[in-house]
């Protein structure tokens, strides 16, 4: 497989205080990239660092032309504001001048329905603007997802529900997926690698070979109980 | 001009054909604030339209001073105003709302120092003054100008206003955007200060919107309701202030009020 990204000696600070300390790792297309880590560890940083939002020192190489789809963690919403569904994506079909059938074709993927369209996003429930940003971040045919957290703030059914249509996705659409996420029986699920971060690159690999024990305590700095999923979706 | 001192259909009639051009050119600018406005809240820029707009009347009392047309040094100083908030929100580091609130209360200080005492209460307030052709003509496709800006941007000042990363990500440069952005919120500013004066021309911009915003559905209604609504509170206002020796601009922003309290009841109802 091709890489798709890579990173050599990243380092990122604020105000001269380092929070991602000398990171090297590269993800290969198709791969869907778990960053763990302890709140605070720089997660969302790195992310945003990827998508170019952040400067930073270091290296990083993406493939050329490749194509980004993003969901933040947050989205600082007014809720009052009556900004429709369909108004939010065509904001972005506009904005990457891509084709106004990718509308239907975006809400098919994630589950969303069309009677959703004329609902304010101040009015859709969580799970549903989780879709809708999903569908946002999946306009414009990104060959790449980076998605921050994208079952925080939400009930665990729907977030089993996302992760599927996320894993679907990948799949359906050959993506790659760097995914933040705190959430380690799915990182086994779905991750074919994962990075774990706490300022510095405390472990990287797939989870099956590089989640240790050991690692995890080194990490969250207390013995850790988690869930070992396989790919076919059983539990140990 | 002096304004009509009785309430009366010929007044009415006389007031609204000698004051044609007067009575167009605002028109034309209520719209332009009623569409810049509902982006304006969108950026949060409620609280902060009303300091910024207070940045003409140094400009403004300067000009009065040397003697050239007002509105020419009240457009210097807000166009000034507008890079400096530019450069104020690329720093995120810095707490832009108290540097704004400090600037701009200042320069309102200072302006009211520098402007003649018998202009300053039409500086701040509003006053009915002549139009020139050329001032109709140049304000007319100012507005228009904003109005097409905005709508033809509209999609990108969404994604701008709503996430900025998102914007970013999406392919967006917010940075040119947000300059421009800004350049015609001021320029909506300036054709408004000789209606509403340097402390109520923010108003126009923010209440109105508000209206929108209260009862639109979609952004598109919340646009065109907006508009309506600074249309409607400034047309009316400015027929009714002279029949009531009235300042204009507290006039027209009593009435956005209004419609801003019914819009909320309406709200509350639906």
């Amino acid at each position: 497989m091709a890489k798709i990204l890579e990173v050599e000696n990243l380092n990122v600070s604020f105000d001269g205080i380092k929070v991602v300390e000398d990171l090297n790792f590269d993800v290969e297309e198709g791969d869907a990239l778990t960053i763990i880590g302890p709140n605070g560890s720089g997660k969302t940083v790195l992310l945003k660092t990827l998508l170019g939002l952040i400067p930073y020192q270091g290296k990083i190489t993406w493939k050329k032309d490749i194509k980004m789809g993003y969901l933040p963690q947050v989205l600082f919403l007014d809720q009052s504001l009556p900004l429709t569904l369909r108004e939010f994506l065509m904001s972005k079909i506009n904005v990457s001048k891509s084709n106004p059938a990718e509308l239907e074709e975006v809400l098919n993927l994630v589950r969303l329905s069309k009677n959703s369209l004329d609902t304010s996003l101040g009015k859709l429930s969580g799970g549903q603007l989780q879709r809708a940003l999903i569908a946002f971040a999946l306009i414009g045919n990104p060959n790449v997802l980076l998605l921050d957290e994208p079952t925080a703030s939400i009930d665990p059914p729907s977030e089993e529900q996302i992760y599927e249509t996320i894993h679907n996705l990948q799949d359906t659409k050959n993506l790659t997926v760097i995914i933040v996420s705190h959430d380690l029986s799915l990182v086994y699920r779905y991750a074919t690698k994962v990075l774990c971060l706490n300022k510095q690159q405390i472990c990287f690999g797939p989870p099956e070979e590089t989640l240790t024990t050991q690692r995890l305590e080194e990490l969250y700095g207390a013995p850790h109980k988690f869930y070992h999923h396989l790919h076919d979706g059983s539990t140990h | 001009m002096a304004p009509p001192t009785s309430f009366t259909i010929t007044s009415m009639t006389e007031a609204l054909t000698s004051n044609f051009l007067y009575i167009i050119l605002a028109i034309g600018m209520a719209s332009a604030a009623g569409v810049i406005g509902s982006f304006a809240i969108m950026r949060r820029l409620a609280l902060a339209s009303d300091p910024i707009s207070h940045v003409a009347l140094p400009g403004l009392g300067i000009a009065l001073l040397l003697k050239v047309n007002p509105l020419v040094g009240a457009a210097f100083a807000l166009i000034t105003g507008a890079i400096l908030i530019w450069q104020l929100e690329k720093r995120t580091g810095l707490s832009t709302d108290v540097l704004i609130g400090v600037i701009f209360s200042v320069s309102l200080a200072l302006g009211s120092l520098i402007t003649p005492n018998e202009e300053l209460i039409n500086a701040l307030l509003g006053s009915y003054t002549s139009v020139s052709l050329t001032e109709f003509i140049i304000g007319l496709i100012a507005s228009a100008l904003i109005i097409g800006f905005v709508l033809y941007q509209k999609h990108k000042l969404t994604l701008a206003s709503l996430s900025p990363d998102l914007a970013k990500t999406s392919g967006l440069d917010i940075n040119r955007l947000n300059l421009y952005f800004l350049l015609a919120f001021v320029l909506t500013m300036i054709l408004g200060l000789r209606y509403l004066g340097v402390l109520l021309m923010g108003s126009l911009i923010i209440i109105p919107a508000a209206v929108g915003k209260n009862l639109g559905r979609s952004l598109n209604s919340m646009l065109a309701i907006g508009t309506a609504a600074a249309v409607l509170s400034t047309g009316l206002g400015l027929l009714i202030a002279p029949n009531f020796n009235l300042k204009p601009g507290p006039t027209i922003i009593v009435i956005a009020a209004i419609l801003f309290f019914l819009s909320f009841l309406l709200k509350r109802k639906s």
